[in-house]
């Protein structure tokens, strides 16, 4: 059975959605990265239906290049969160607002 | 060795001693300082004569210098280069020899002073920068002799800089005179855009067209220059107040050499002031209006120095007058006798003074020639070459002078009339002067007779009084400058009329001024605007300073800075709003972000 492109894009929404909520709403700072991944594969999930929908290789392509650069984005951010674990034993971003004018 | 080629350290010689003392600034004992100052001038003083010998010897012929090259600008390179002529050897004897003598009296004068080694730099500078003036071949290096003279009489002048009254006295003769500075400055760039050079042979042995109303306008801002260097009408209010310095400075600066600078000037740019109609008899009556207006403004004074400062002014009125009415060489002459007898007489005024313990006022004098007969006896002899007694020396030049003024088609017998009212003017103020301060009951505590004055205040007057009385006979030959003297063939009563004035100045003098008892200095309101110089300095206090402090006091908070005021708090309150936004918190940011791409996005597909 093939699932109709329409309902591609909504789950596509749905994903971005729970993501941009997520960030907005968590404090943690790690909660925070991982919506930011959700948001990321939402993104990705759009390429695959759009390459799928005009029977494109091209959207594949870039899926492959968004997965690599969120596996290196991981990998940094996850480096930051440790650094800034052990510099202010703590991971919520209310807290961390040293940086204003 | 050819004595002329030792010229330029005619001027070298000053300024090196002045270099010297200021650099050993506070290291040298004062008797050191003297033997620098006073040497140095002496030195020059030497080489002056030497020079001078052979020039004559030499028959007189130009004699050029060139140094190095100075600004070396593409098409109108600039030499530092000396000129030696008949006049430029005439005013450097007065300046070496004339100085050398106030040098040396200075030293006596000023020998207690405990910045006797910063007078003596000044003094040297000054030296330095008179000669320059007269000695430059170009009009640049005059006018930086020009701009020196004028900053060290500035120095001079508030020498004792503690009192407040010095301070101003410097600044009103510096901003004074620098008004006549700008003129004489744009009239040489208007000569320098005219004939492509400032070099005063070129300029003057030029043959090139030049427009006629550019020219006249050059000759008038070179006599606004000279007028404000010389202290002529309307310019001539700072010289009264420039008395405030020291004495041998009011002789040196004020009298000999820096207030004769603009004779000079015109006298030395004469060719073209002769090209140009109607210049030299504007020049003839601006020394006759000041000769008379001085001369009434003397009468009035209390102060000894400022009756001679006015008697200055008169006396270089008939330096201007003689250039008017083209006696170039009379007015030359005249220029150096006046600088003998009047630095004579403020050198007698000076040790007058010191006598009194710094008592200027004739009224606190009185019967001198008892207390001090040498001393008197120079002034009366000073006053008799400044009254123009037969046969001293100012006879001879002011007569020079009288009498071309009765011939000269610029000039003509109203000037002449006036330059003999002037001469009785003259009389009445000197015989004034003499009666009040040498006559009468003494109104001062000196009781005791001194016949023996400190012989370093009398040696140096002695040339000085010779020359007061000899000096007239001293034949200068400007032929080769001023092309050949003549002697305007005029009928005897002509000539013996300023004498016959003289005289009923005298009588009229003994008839008013004779102290028969205890003089009092009339305070009558005409007397009081005459001390004040007839009004100039209230005239122009409300012309030129009440409108500016006028301006200056609507202007306090600086209009023009509102704007840039307004432009500063604008961007400070936007900022203040904006910093607001920058508060740290990430998510906060996020928002911004987000609302900000709803926003764009929303508006996109609004508009479409």
């Amino acid at each position: 059975m093939t699932v109709p492109i329409e309902q591609g894009f909504v789950l596509v929404a749905l994903l971005w959605a729970i993501g941009l909520v997520g960030l907005l709403s968590r404090k943690n700072t790690f909660f925070m990265l991982m919506s930011m991944e959700i948001m990321l594969n939402a993104g990705a999930l759009a390429f695959i239906l759009a390459g799928s929908l005009w029977q494109q290789a091209d959207g594949q392509v870039i899926y492959i290049l968004i997965l690599s650069i969120a596996a290196a984005e991981v990998g940094l951010g996850l480096a930051l969160l440790i650094r800034l674990r052990q510099h202010y034993g703590d991971l919520d971003i209310d807290k961390l607002d040293e940086m204003k004018g | 060795m050819n004595m002329q080629d030792l010229l330029f350290l005619v001027p070298l010689l000053p300024l090196v001693s002045s270099i010297i003392l200021l650099l050993l600034a506070g290291r040298l004992s004062p008797m050191l300082v003297a033997v620098f100052g006073v040497g140095s001038m002496a030195l020059a003083a030497i080489l002056t004569l030497l020079i001078g010998i052979e020039f004559i010897r030499m028959g007189g012929d130009p004699f050029q210098q060139v140094l190095f090259n100075w600004l070396p600008i593409a098409g109108a390179s600039l030499n530092f280069g000396l000129h030696l002529d008949q006049l430029s050897l005439v005013m450097m004897g007065v300046i070496t020899g004339v100085g050398w003598m106030i040098h040396w009296y200075a030293a006596a004068y000023m020998f207690n002073d405990k910045d006797v080694q910063r007078f003596f730099v000044y003094m040297n500078l000054f030296v330095f920068a008179m000669l320059m003036l007269v000695l430059g071949d170009s009009l640049v290096l005059l006018y930086l002799g020009w701009e020196g003279v004028g900053l060290c009489s500035f120095l001079l002048i508030g020498f004792w800089q503690h009192k407040a009254d010095n301070v101003v006295a410097a600044k009103k003769a510096f901003i004074v005179t620098r008004v006549g500075d700008t003129a004489m400055m744009i009239g040489l760039l208007i000569l320098f855009s005219e004939f492509g050079s400032l070099h005063i042979t070129t300029i003057v042995d030029s043959t090139l067209e030049v427009s006629q109303s550019n020219l006249w306008l050059a000759c008038l801002l070179l006599v606004g220059g000279a007028v404000g260097k010389s202290a002529q009408l309307p310019l001539q209010t700072w010289l009264p107040d420039a008395m405030a310095g020291p004495t041998p400075v009011s002789a040196l600066i004020h009298a000999a050499t820096m207030v004769t600078a603009g004779v000079y000037l015109i006298a030395r740019m004469h060719p073209l002031f002769l090209q140009v109609e109607g210049i030299l008899t504007l020049v003839a009556w601006i020394g006759a209006l000041t000769l008379v207006l001085a001369g009434i403004a003397a009468l009035a004074q209390t102060d000894i120095k400022r009756i001679l400062a006015y008697s200055t002014m008169s006396q270089i009125g008939y330096m201007f007058l003689g250039l008017g009415a083209l006696a170039f060489d009379g007015a030359i002459f005249h220029l150096m006798t006046h600088a003998f007898f009047k630095a004579l007489l403020f050198l007698t005024a000076g040790s007058i003074i010191l006598k009194m313990h710094h008592q200027q006022d004739i009224f606190k004098m009185g019967g001198l020639f008892k207390s001090l007969p040498l001393t008197s006896t120079f002034l009366l002899i000073g006053l008799l070459a400044l009254v123009a007694f037969p046969g001293s020396s100012g006879f001879f030049s002011k007569e020079a002078i009288l009498a071309a003024t009765y011939k000269a088609h610029t000039a003509g017998p109203t000037l002449w009339w006036i330059g003999v009212l002037g001469a009785f003017l003259t009389s009445l103020y000197s015989f004034r002067l003499l009666f009040i301060v040498c006559f009468g009951p003494a109104n001062h505590d000196l009781k005791e007779p001194d016949y023996k004055p400190s012989s370093q205040l009398v040696v140096p007057l002695l040339p000085l009084v010779t020359l007061a009385v000899i000096g007239g006979f001293i034949s200068l030959d400007f032929s080769l400058v001023f092309g050949p003297a003549h002697h305007p063939n005029i009928p005897l009563w002509i000539e013996w009329m300023p004498v016959a004035a003289s005289l009923v100045g005298f009588i009229l003098a003994w008839v008013l001024y004779f102290p028969r008892k205890a003089m009092q200095a009339n305070d009558g309101l005409i007397s009081h605007f005459c001390r004040d110089g007839l009004g100039f300095d209230w005239l122009y206090e409300q012309i030129f300073t009440k409108p500016l402090q006028l301006f200056a006091r609507i202007n306090k908070s600086d209009v023009i800075d509102h704007f840039y005021h307004f432009v500063g708090w604008f961007n400070f309150s936007l900022n203040e709003i904006l910093v607001v936004s920058q508060n740290g918190k990430l998510r906060w940011y996020l928002f911004g972000t987000l609302a900000g791409c709803a926003l764009m996005l929303g508006g996109l597909l609004w508009w479409r």
